[in-house]
């Protein structure tokens, strides 16, 4: 399968982050298109017919998410962009943002045109300061060049488009929280319903989209959905952009076609090109610190034998017992020198970190579970502590406001299942634990 | 209040706080102007920024300047420097080395690099030198995990850290190389 690029393509191009530079190579043709040939809802409908998924980790269908956005007469609707990129292992939006500012923003201006938004806002992280100065820049162009601002292209729609940072808190990637951090408060999540698309930016209907879905649909609509369709397997759609990190030989970010096989990603020539060092790979968590890790019998072959690819069903076949999720697409690979408790404690200690402390089962319950794993990280654990996570774990899950609970729950219980007997090695061998690593766990005798 | 708790023994060297720059008042006026009227409460995170950036930290006083601005309660300005992780309400030191500690940058040696600032610089994570130049802090995913370790400063990425880059920051940030 060639790699075709629909959001990278021109991002070698030198001064591709100027609006000159990147209007020559065709940029802003969505915005014409959309503005002078369709209808808000003939934008909405071609979104819908390429089967876009929100790209930020849920990959929930991007079309149905804006068909869903309330409309009463006289009230404001907003666009806000997520670019609170703060998933461990993912770093695929600043790239886009700091390379190719101009696709965002295009993406934003056709996007508000669907969805009738006359100021839209992208949400920053604050410790990306200086991308949110590249935007500005690229915001001030789009200006200048008559495609923000009152009537645009003299069709009579009007948009301003602001950049606003965060300040450290990666719960803010969550919509209702980063509503909140929006409005100037602390990030504490809401209670959904009611949800953004009828109660959001100050009570008024809004999406929220995560960048790389925003620029996806600069290609959708310049070259219809159908086309973009037909890029992919089954429901996963089009192209996805991979950040690729831990102990590879090229990490980096790659736009792949959906489909891709996992072999080839980890070990292809245009792609990670391998395990560092030499090295054997140990597992993988394939989209982001919070998605199921899968040890390295399961990563390139599903349980039952088929080749793993990179879409959102193939990662999660076989469900939380052999499979994982594509989730935001932060690949991080282990190799056989990792330790898996010591990843679990550190990913544990990072959800204990960022719970925004509204709901007691994940507040207490991350900060627990980080005590019991390095406790037995540092060779101070029984058996016993093993079933103790496991019992957390069920008394978080489904038991908070928002996902931030799910999401640390998950990774500990998948630990646990695929590694149990890394586990009970730090037990039994306390000093040997703390001087060197496990190594690869063997591989389960198939039934 | 925040920041009552002064152990800190650069305290006394922080500035002594008497109201924002004129630059800095217009970029609160400018900002202020992102959003519709009456939710200009939304600019304060973004104010808060610029108010460390002037400051070196957000002391009281400061952060009560922001509430007297925006027109809100002070409460409502200290419960958002206090929740957001990018915010000082403690004194730091000139450079605030904020190094990722979470998993992907820990699969390449994150932890060695902490280890290695901290003997280099001879204080603790969170601790600030004697000489009020640098204070060294650990934080979570910094969304660079590709080009890891990684750490930031005053807004500026340093990435695929190694021992020796750890020296030549270090050295640079002292001699005002790198300026903040």
């Amino acid at each position: 399968m060639k790699n075709r690029k629909l959001l990278l393509e021109n991002v070698h191009i030198p001064g591709i982050e100027t609006y000159d530079v990147y209007r020559k190579n065709g940029g802003y043709r969505s915005v014409e298109k959309a503005i002078k040939s369709l209808t808000p809802d003939e934008v909405v409908e071609e979104v819908k017919k390429s089967g876009l998924r929100g790209r930020g980790g849920a990959g929930f269908p991007t079309g149905m998410k804006w068909s869903f956005l309330a409309k009463p007469e006289g009230i404001p609707r907003y666009l806000v962009c997520n670019a609170d990129e703060s998933e461990p292992g993912t770093f695929k939006d600043r790239y886009l943002m700091e390379k190719i500012p101009h696709l965002l923003v295009e993406g934003m201006i056709t996007a508000s045109y669907a969805l009738g938004a006359n100021t839209s806002y992208i949400y920053i992280r604050g410790e990306f300061m200086y991308i949110l100065h590249i935007l500005e820049k690229a915001i001030a162009e789009a200006y200048d060049n008559g495609f923000l601002g009152k009537n645009i292209l003299g069709k009579g729609y009007d948009l301003d488009l602001f950049v606003v940072p965060g300040g450290g808190a990666y719960i803010c990637g969550e919509e209702t929280a980063l509503l909140e951090s929006l409005e100037g408060k602390r990030g504490n999540p809401r209670i959904k319903p009611p949800f953004p698309a009828v109660k959001g930016l100050w009570g008024a209907p809004t999406v929220v989209n995560n960048v790389e879905t925003i620029a996806a649909v600069v290609p959708i609509v310049n070259d219809g959905g159908e086309a973009y369709a037909a890029i992919g397997i089954g429901k996963s759609t089009g192209t996805k952009l991979i950040s690729a990190c831990g102990n590879l030989v090229k990490p980096g970010v790659y736009e792949i076609d959906l489909g891709l096989s996992i072999e080839e990603f980890i070990y292809g020539d245009d792609y990670c090109q391998g395990i560092a060092n030499n090295k054997r790979l140990k597992a993988c968590v394939p989209g982001g610190s919070s998605v199921p890790i899968l040890p390295h019998y399961l990563v390139t072959k599903t349980a039952n034998g088929d080749d793993r690819l990179m879409s959102y069903e193939s990662l999660a076949e076989g469900a939380f017992a052999s499979g994982s999720m594509l989730g935001s697409g932060g690949f991080i690979v282990f190799d056989e020198d990792q330790c898996i408790v010591r990843n679990t404690w550190n990913f544990t200690r990072f959800y204990a970190h960022e719970s925004c402390g509204q709901c007691s089962p994940c507040r207490e319950g991350t900060g627990w579970m980080e005590k019991v794993l390095y406790r037995l990280e540092t060779g101070n654990g029984n058996l016993r502590d093993i079933d103790l996570l496991a019992e957390i774990n069920k008394k978080i899950e489904g038991n908070t406001i928002c996902p931030l609970g799910d999401a640390a729950a998950w990774p500990v219980a998948a630990a646990i299942r695929h590694f149990r007997d890394e586990f009970e090695w730090h037990v039994s061998h306390k000093e040997e634990a703390i001087k060197r690593n496990y190594g690869l766990s063997k591989e389960p005798m198939l039934a | 209040m925040p920041n009552m708790k002064r152990e800190n023994n650069i305290a006394q060297t922080a500035a002594e706080f008497n109201g924002f720059s004129k630059e800095t008042i217009a970029k609160f006026n400018e900002i202020k102007n992102h959003f519709p009227v009456g939710k200009e409460k939304s600019a304060i995170i973004r104010m808060l920024h610029l108010a460390q950036t002037e400051v070196g930290w957000l002391s009281t006083e400061a952060m009560d300047a922001v509430a007297t601005f925006l027109n809100i309660q002070t409460i409502e300005v200290y419960e958002v420097a206090t929740f957001y992780t990018m915010f000082h309400v403690n004194p730091v030191g000139k450079h605030v080395f904020e190094v990722c500690r979470t998993g992907p940058c820990m699969l390449v040696g994150s932890d060695q690099i902490i280890d290695y600032i901290s003997e280099k610089l001879n204080i603790k994570v969170g601790e600030t030198t004697a000489d009020g130049e640098f204070t060294l802090k650990t934080v979570e995913c910094l969304g660079a995990c590709g080009y890891a370790p990684v750490l930031q400063c005053k807004y500026k990425f340093h990435e695929n850290l190694t021992k020796d880059k750890v020296d030549e920051l270090i050295e640079a940030y002292r001699s005002g190389i790198i300026e903040n």
